[in-house]
């Protein structure tokens, strides 16, 4: 049996110790919460996380194209790209996945290559990953930076006054 | 597989995570400032110029916070103080019976997974001391009776919550026993304001508005002259020159709106549309360049900071004589008339009931505030045929509605707003049920905390809002957010900008704007924001 097959055949195994795996990056009160809560309104961190997961790993049991793959990747980025996670920490769960396929899969029915072949594309993951991260990043700073002269922009500077506005508010 | 570079080991990175679960207890274990999740600390001047205590320069960074020798005391006594005058503190400090119901329904704790964000958890950060201070059991068993010394830590893990919290009430609406945790805040932030730890985003404003009338300090003439700007625009869009009025004695309406909507964006095209209404209606109403805001950052501050800050909407109606006071889509200010007006000061004896003199429409609901609610004329408006409506030059927005906690939890304002949108428009969508009308999420910026240097606090609260948008973007193409207060149209742009980028923020007024048919007004081929209006991307600009 192939890994894809094998993938597919312990998906759910792969996916429950994955999603804990996730979850145990946050405070042992709040996996409970992330874990239980299936309206995706109501908790959309772990649904998003969950959801996320799921289709990284159908996409990789089938062609494992990045670019379809990668807006599962971003909604969980960057979420965690907010949260209280240094950038190491935000991405992590990437190569989580290696180690639990390895575990959950029977290794001598596959070649190594197809082994390799799938270690290859979670580290293309990985950089897209880190991609993403810093992308979120530079958004935030971008949003920081931007927000109050986006807000303020078209009269106060017609009156001359946007300079004004920005030292009072912004000087520290 | 060997000549193979080897592949980082599985579980490596993760191992270098020191997970987030303290290995003490919330009590003993200090907070932690983390950057992106705090707001920086008033400047001295703003805190002298309203006579607020402990000016001085400060960093919550720094270790030293500067507080006066005898802080604890003043805190002490501040709480004796108002545990006194405040049943609702005092109630709310004894009776919570911490069954868990109000844990998940914060916005906060549902973006950050912080355990320190459940409601119940935030306000026994208060309630702990409550006992150790005020109760016997806490006196005499101390930490067993769940009570705990007041230390410098406990102040700084105060300042940290209460300015993780927006004051949104969305916990109260799930609490059995009614208990509203933003009060708790509230009084968090009274009692660290007795030490002088006010932030300098709420600060600034507050200053500026005890001085100028409006949180930006904005004078008489940039206020008269930035509506004329917007009227210039009008003018170009429908051919007709309005010329509105300042300041003007025997009106029969002040209108007074928050100041974000004379200098914002898109606020200004929230103005716009007040101003094209109103001049259509041949209203007879007056701007004032001194009760220019409807805004008030003095209720992020302390009670009797709200009221000073307040006062001037309803001196200026004295003053100027007029009936009633019309008010524009603002949130906290809603708050403040609906729930604490007759508290401060008992109806005003010197206003009208409010009519409508273009429906003949009585707001008995206003009665005792002698105020009307901007949706709430123009939703009777429509009800009663008086206003001509296009909405087809809305065609190109796909609407849904963002309840602002104040307007919603905090008045009942559900209906106007969505009347008033299903009239001027014909794409209209929901977000689900548990995140709308009384159960909204907050945007995650409001009472105060849409500053700058807190993004990734206000990008983690607005979460919930943003996933309800952006289900209802993907499921029907929603692209705009429509919503009644000046701190959403200030603060959710950018909160699309990192979640839902496909989508833009707009007033209910602006909508309403753009599909009001005027007396000679010219075609119409640009809506207020000088864009193309849907079909007439190719007409030239008429001069
Ligand atoms: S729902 Fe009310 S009683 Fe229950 S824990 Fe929360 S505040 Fe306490
Ligand atoms: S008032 Fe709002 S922000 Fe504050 S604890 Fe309750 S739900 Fe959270």
């Amino acid at each position: 049996m192939g890994i894809r097959e094998q993938l597919k055949e312990n998906r759910e195994k792969i996916l429950s110790r994955w999603f804990e795996s996730i979850l145990k990056t946050y405070p042992a009160e709040t996996v409970r919460f992330l874990k239980k809560t299936k309206d995706q309104f109501h908790n959309p961190v772990g649904q998003t996380i969950k959801e996320g997961i799921e289709g990284i790993l159908f996409e990789l049991t089938g062609e494992g194209e990045i670019e379809k793959i990668t807006p599962f990747l971003d909604r969980i980025i960057r979420i965690r790209a907010i949260q209280d996670f240094t950038p190491s920490e935000a991405v992590a769960f990437i190569f989580q996945l290696k180690g639990i396929i390895r575990e959950e899969i029977d290794l001598d029915r596959i070649g190594s290559e197809e082994l390799l072949g799938l270690d290859k594309k979670i580290d293309e993951l990985a950089l897209k990953t880190f991609d993403i991260y810093m992308g979120c990043r530079e958004k935030l700073y971008e949003l920081k930076a931007t927000e109050l002269r986006n807000w303020t922009y078209k009269l106060l500077e017609r009156a001359n006054l946007l300079k004004e506005f920005e030292e009072n508010f912004k000087s520290k | 597989m060997s000549k193979q570079p080897k592949p980082p080991k599985p579980d490596e990175l993760a191992k270098s995570i020191e997970y987030k679960t303290p290995e003490t207890q919330w009590m003993e274990t200090p907070v932690k400032f983390k950057p992106g999740m705090w707001c920086y600390g008033s400047r001295p001047k703003y805190l002298e110029e309203v006579g607020m205590p402990n000016p001085r320069e400060w960093s919550p960074a720094d270790d030293d916070w500067k507080l006066p020798e005898n802080w604890k005391e003043i805190v002490l006594d501040g709480m004796k103080d108002r545990l006194g005058k405040y049943r609702t503190f005092k109630l709310f400090m004894d009776i919570c019976v911490r069954c868990g119901a109000c844990a998940d329904k914060c916005h906060f704790y549902i973006g950050s997974g912080d355990p320190k964000n459940m409601p119940v958890l935030r306000a026994e950060l208060m309630r702990s001391v409550y006992r150790k201070y005020f109760t016997t059991g806490g006196k005499l068993f101390g930490k067993t009776a769940g009570a705990r010394e007041l230390t410098e830590d406990v102040i700084k893990e105060w300042w940290y919550y209460y300015y993780q919290c927006t004051e949104c009430r969305r916990c109260s609406v799930f609490c059995p026993y009614g208990i509203d945790t933003a009060e708790i805040t509230i009084m968090g932030r009274e009692l660290t304001n007795l030490l002088g730890l006010q932030t300098d985003w709420i600060g600034g404003p507050v200053a500026n508005c005890y001085h100028k009338g409006n949180h930006l300090g904005l004078e008489p003439h940039t206020i008269q002259s930035n509506i004329e700007m917007m009227c210039d625009d009008i003018e170009e869009i429908t051919g007709i020159r309005i010329e509105p009025t300042f300041n003007r004695k025997g009106a029969e309406i002040l209108f007074v709106t928050p100041s974000g909507d004379l200098f914002g964006l898109p606020g200004i095209y929230t103005c716009m549309g007040y101003l094209m209404l109103f001049h259509e209606l041949g209203l007879d109403y007056t701007w004032s360049t001194y009760a220019s805001e409807g805004g008030n950052f003095g209720f992020f501050t302390s009670n009797e900071m709200a009221k000073r800050l307040h006062y001037k909407i309803y001196a200026e109606a004295k003053r100027l004589g007029v009936k009633w006071i019309l008010g524009g889509e603002c949130g906290h200010m809603w708050r403040l008339v609906h729930q604490y007006l007759n508290t401060w000061w008992g109806p005003p004896d010197f206003l009208e009931v409010p009519k409508s003199p273009i429906t003949g429409t009585v707001f008995e609901n206003a009665k005792s505030t002698k105020m009307v609610h901007v949706t709430e004329f123009t939703a009777d408006l429509i009800k009663h045929g008086k206003i001509k409506l296009d909405p087809s030059r809305n065609d190109h927005l796909k609407i849904t509605f963002h309840d602002s906690c104040n307007t919603s939890r905090g008045m009942g304002i559900f209906e106007e707003p969505r009347y008033i949108i299903k009239h001027v428009a014909r794409h209209f969508y929901e977000m689900p049920e548990n995140t709308i009308r009384e159960k909204t999420f907050c945007c995650g910026s409001g009472s105060g905390l849409n500053a700058g240097e807190n993004m990734e606090l206000r990008m983690r609260g607005g979460f919930p809002r943003a996933n309800a948008v952006r289900y209802v973007h993907e499921k029907y193409g929603v692209n705009m957010l429509a919503n009644i207060c000046a701190i959403d149209r200030a603060a959710l742009p950018t909160l699309m900008q990192y979640w839902v980028p496909e989508v833009d923020v707009c007033g209910v007024h602006e909508l309403v704007g753009n599909a009001l048919v005027m007396t000679g007004e010219k075609k119409r081929t640009m809506d207020l924001r000088l864009e193309p209006l849907p079909g007439m991307e190719d007409e030239e600009e008429e001069e």
